[in-house]
Order: C-alpha cells, then structure tokens, then sequence
C-alpha cells in the first residue's frame, strides 16, 4: 500500500458524510481508497507545460438568464415526494444544533 | 497591563431581485411555505442552475460602492455541509475568485475618521429555513437560493464603536444602491461577529470568539463591549482565551457559552461544475457605474458645503436614499433646505415612526412639502398655522388648497393691520403710558390683543413692526 490515504483520514472523511464504519470497513475501505487515489495520479502524467489553469472543463462562458421570476408552480409535487410533509413543511427528525452556514 | 482589540464583521445582505440567484423561482415573502420552489431549489438529480445575471450586476453595483476592485474572471464554488436547510448538501459560493475584494468604508467615530477595509464578498444563495418543535423540524425552502452578497472586513476594526460606524456606514451605502433593503430586523442585512484581544505590542493576534444572535447594531456593540472585557479579564487572571461561540443575551448583555470550537471547519471547496465560469467586461462595470445613484458621503458634504446644513442634519437626512432624494426634491422646488431638513427630521420622522411606515409609503410629497414651506417662507401662514398643513399634506391634500379653504392665511398686509392696531392701542391708553415709562412687558400684552382681534392670524412680525413705530411715534 502507497499509503496515499490512512485511516484515519478515512474516518474523518466518512464523519464528514455522516457515515459510521465499523473497524473491519475501515481495514477494507482504506486501501480501496488508496487505489482509487492511484488511478487519479494517473492524469499527472499528462504533460501540462503551458497549459493555463481552469476551474472549469467547459468552454462556455457568461451563461446567465435575465432576472425574471417564473414560479414553475412544482411545490405541491415535490412536497409529494418529500419523506414526511405538514401544512406545506417538509417534516424531518427534530435539528438540535443550529447550522453556522449561509 | 494594556491591550488591542481585533473585531472581524461578516455581513451578509440580501439582495431584492425578482427571481432566485439560480432557479427563476420568485423572491417573495410572505407566501405558503415552499410555494416558491422548483426542482431546481429542492437540488433535485439532473437539474441544471443558471446564473441570475441580476445578482451579477448587484455584486458589481456592491463592489463599486464599497470601494473594491472587482474580479473580472470570476466564478462560483460548492462549499458542502449537511443541514436540511440545504437539501443539495452543499451551498453554491465564491471562495477561490470571489466577485470582488480590496474594498473599503470610511468611519467617523467622536470626530475620528478612519478607513475600514473590506478584504472581499462574494455572491452566495442563502439556505432554507427550520422551525423547531418539540419532536419534528419543519423545512420551508423559500428562502433557498435567495441571493445573498458576503462582505468580509479586514482585522481594521479596534473597537466595538467602531463596528458600529462600519455596520452603519455599510448599511447606508448598501441602502442607496437599491439592490438590498440592508433591514436587521427584518434579515435582509445579517451580521457574524469575531473578536480577540492582545496585550499592546504582541504581534500575533490573540484567540477569537465568536458572537451569535445580535439583532441589531446595537446588539453587535454591546456583544463586543462585553466581549471585550471579558476576554481582557481572562488574559489578567492568567488564562487564555478559548475559540468558542458565544450566544448574545439581549436581557443580561452577557455573552453565554454556545460551544467550544474543535478544529477548523471542512467544507472541501471545489469549483462549481455546473455554472459556467464569468468574465466580467469593462464596459459593463462602466454602465453599472455609470447609474449609480450619488453615495451618502457625498450627498452630506453637498448638504453641508452647497446647502448650509450641519453635518448633524446632514447625517439625519442621510439615513436611507428615499429620505435623501425626498429633500433633494423639495430643496429643487425653492423650499428653503434649513426649513426642509427641520421638517424632515422633526414632524416627518416622527409621523413615520408614530405609523411605523417607510416615506415612500406615505402621501407625503416633495411638491407638498415645498409647497407648504414656501407658504411659511412668504409669510402666507405662520409656523404654527403649518402644524395643521401638515397634517393635510400627510393626508395628501395640496397645501395652497387647504389653506385657502381653511382661512388658514396670515394676516401679512400693513394696509390691513394698521386699523387693527389703532384701534387696539385706543382701546389702551394704559399700555402706553406703560411703555413710556419703560414697561417693556405691555409691548407682549399690546400683541396678545391684536391677536386675538385677528383671531391669531396676524403675522407676528409685522404686527410687531407695526406696533413699535406705531408706539414710538
């Protein structure tokens, strides 16, 4: 194993999707990761001299819409689809702690 | 031993446009919860966001007020979390390119201006929103993917005073843009608070903490003064700071434990896949820039220097663009700017604060207000004839109209006064032996019944002219 991940970046990283693996998944998931990680190393061997950096693979540029509101009236469908709904909510399991995000 | 304060503020402002940053789902409220969504909101598989190029425009708009260099090649980012706010798991921001940084605001705190900078802001979608009870949370969407702009200060910011000005100074000049409503109360301006201390001369800055639930500007002050204090007695005593978050409590002014903070947050950034990058052209910068509206600063030193206003009125007149345009207009319309200021600050703010609605919601118009304070300035009605004009003119009426059809006039015309006066001082051969033998006091009494013959519509000044040469004869 080329250790290119250990375990415990694999445990942090399953915390981080709010999953939980037992000591047994994390032997196995470990250097399964480690391969995959491999084969990504692969691209570094493209030779990238002059080529400039991007964040995008497209080459489209300055795709926006106009500002105009257009209310597509799907509420009461995906409202359908929620796990658990009441009066127009989706109901989920009690949220203890507040998110810090926005 | 001596210490520095550090405060780092960061706002976000919600933007008024008509469609989400993303989806074209409206920006409303008010409305059922989630009526306001599609699949696009609700991050359904194999949906494709596009930029609202409103929000674009608003970010560059925010940027030229703030002072800061806008990035020309920008683009968005996903910062990803798990909260059911967000059911993309993941926010759309800017981390790597944010549309603008380098900015800056100027304060005035007791006389001493300082520039606060503004290392960047960025364009975002806000979150959804949960109501709690007891054994469920609700989730209503329509919040998500209201657009929202980031504004991040530098660590210019010393004091909680200052934090104040800068909060203030941000508002106002967000305000006269027109792209946010910048309301705390209402959540269309929200603030985040850090704050550390240091002994003078240390140069790594010390631990921070964070603040929560400040509702309001002044809420972010005294959070911070408490703050202040109570990490400097932590440091005294020998202790250290910890980085925690701490809750404001409105009722005490103590800052309370939420939770200690352990490691740095995980959001691994990435650039967005699904949005296009931007390229933002000079010209477009140049046409937003073009249609700015005149900034605070600059309306006030215009009040001040043009118009002879202290810079007390002229920050009063200055609280939000509606009030500033509102005398602009009354002023263009001959309305002495002194009488203008005066009636804005004293009988309109408080008639707005008495109904709790915004000027532009009123009946008040700059034509009727010029109107009637042309009439004081003639001497058609007196100051105190104006009281009851300007409950018309709040009710819409057109002052001249009313004044007329009041009998509101003042009686200005010596040709008409004279008689008056005569007869009143014949009615009074005391008053005037009074007066000549040095009794000021019967000139008062001498008024009070010309008044009263003109049941109160004599114009003081001239009736006082009047009666002087009339008693020095």
């Amino acid at each position: 194993m080329a250790n290119r991940i250990n375990r415990e970046q694999v445990q942090h990283v399953a915390g981080l999707a709010k999953l939980e693996f037992t000591d047994a998944q994390l032997d196995a998931f470990t250097p399964q990761l480690d391969d995959i990680i491999g084969l990504f190393e692969t691209l570094s061997e493209v030779d990238t001299e002059g080529v400039e950096a991007t964040s995008s693979v497209s080459d489209q540029l300055n795709v926006m819409r106009e500002d105009v509101a257009d209310n597509w009236g799907q509420s009461q469908a995906l409202l359908k689809n929620a796990p658990d709904a009441a009066r127009g909510f989706i109901k989920v399991p009690a949220i203890i702690d507040e998110s810090e995000d926005n | 031993m001596n210490f520095e304060t550090t405060i780092g503020l960061e706002v976000h402002v919600e933007l008024k446009t008509h469609s989400k940053i993303f989806s074209p789902s409206p920006v409303e409220f008010g409305v059922d919860p989630n009526a306001n969504t599609n699949v696009i909101d609700w991050g359904y598989p194999g949906v494709l966001p596009t930029t609202n190029k409103g929000v674009v425009a608003d970010g560059i708009i925010a940027a030229l007020a703030l002072h800061a260099e806008v990035e020309q090649h920008t683009h968005f980012d996903r910062k990803n979390y798990f909260y059911p706010d967000n059911p993309k798991a993941y926010q759309i921001t800017q981390a790597d390119k944010p549309i603008a940084h380098d900015g800056w605001v100027e304060v005035d705190v007791d006389g001493v201006k300082k520039k606060i900078g503004i290392s960047e802001m960025h364009i975002e979608e806000d979150a959804g929103k949960n109501t709690h009870e007891r054994d469920y949370s609700y989730v209503d969407l329509n919040r998500q993917g209201t657009p929202l702009i980031e504004i991040v200060s530098k660590p210019d910011i010393a004091s909680p005073a200052e934090a104040y000005a800068y909060l203030e100074a941000l508002r106002q000049r967000i305000q006269f843009t027109g792209i946010s409503d910048v309301k705390m109360e209402e959540g269309s301006m929200r603030v985040d608070v850090n704050i550390s201390v240091r002994p003078v001369g240390q140069e790594k800055f010390g631990t921070k903490t964070e603040l929560k639930n400040l509702n309001s500007f002044n809420y972010v002050q005294r959070g911070l003064e408490y703050e202040e204090k109570r990490q400097q007695q932590v440091l005294m005593s020998g202790g250290s700071v910890r980085q925690e978050t701490r809750r404001f409590d409105e009722k005490t002014g103590e800052t309370i434990l939420m939770r200690v903070k352990e490691g740095s947050d995980d959001y691994r950034y990435f650039p967005e896949p699904d949005l296009p990058a931007l390229n933002i052209s000079d010209d477009w910068i140049k046409e937003l820039g073009d249609a700015m509206p005149e900034m605070p600063t600059k309306r006030r030193e215009r009040y001040v220097n043009d118009l002879g206003l202290t810079d007390y009125d002229a920050m009063v007149i200055t609280q939000t663009k509606e009030m500033s345009d509102f005398f602009d207009a009354t002023v263009a319309l001959k309305a002495d700017p002194k009488m203008a200021a005066n009636y804005l600050q004293g009988d309109v703010n408080a008639y707005l604060n008495d109904n709790h609605v915004d000027l532009q919601a009123t009946k008040l118009t700059p034509v009727n207000l010029a109107g009637m304070i042309n009439l004081i300035s003639d001497g058609t009605i007196s100051s105190k004839m104006a009281k009851k004009v300007f409950k018309a003119i709040t009710a819409g009426e057109e002052p001249k109209a009313y004044v007329e059809a009041h009998g509101l006039v003042q009686l200005s015309d010596p040709a008409k006064l004279q008689p008056i006066i005569d007869d009143v001082l014949q009615a009074n051969p005391q008053s005037i032996e009074d007066f000549n033998n040095g009794k000021k006091r019967a000139v008062g009494f001498l008024v009070g019944q010309i008044m009263k013959q003109t049941h109160g519509q004599a114009n003081p000044q001239v009736v006082n002219k009047l009666l002087m040469a009339a008693l020095q004869h």
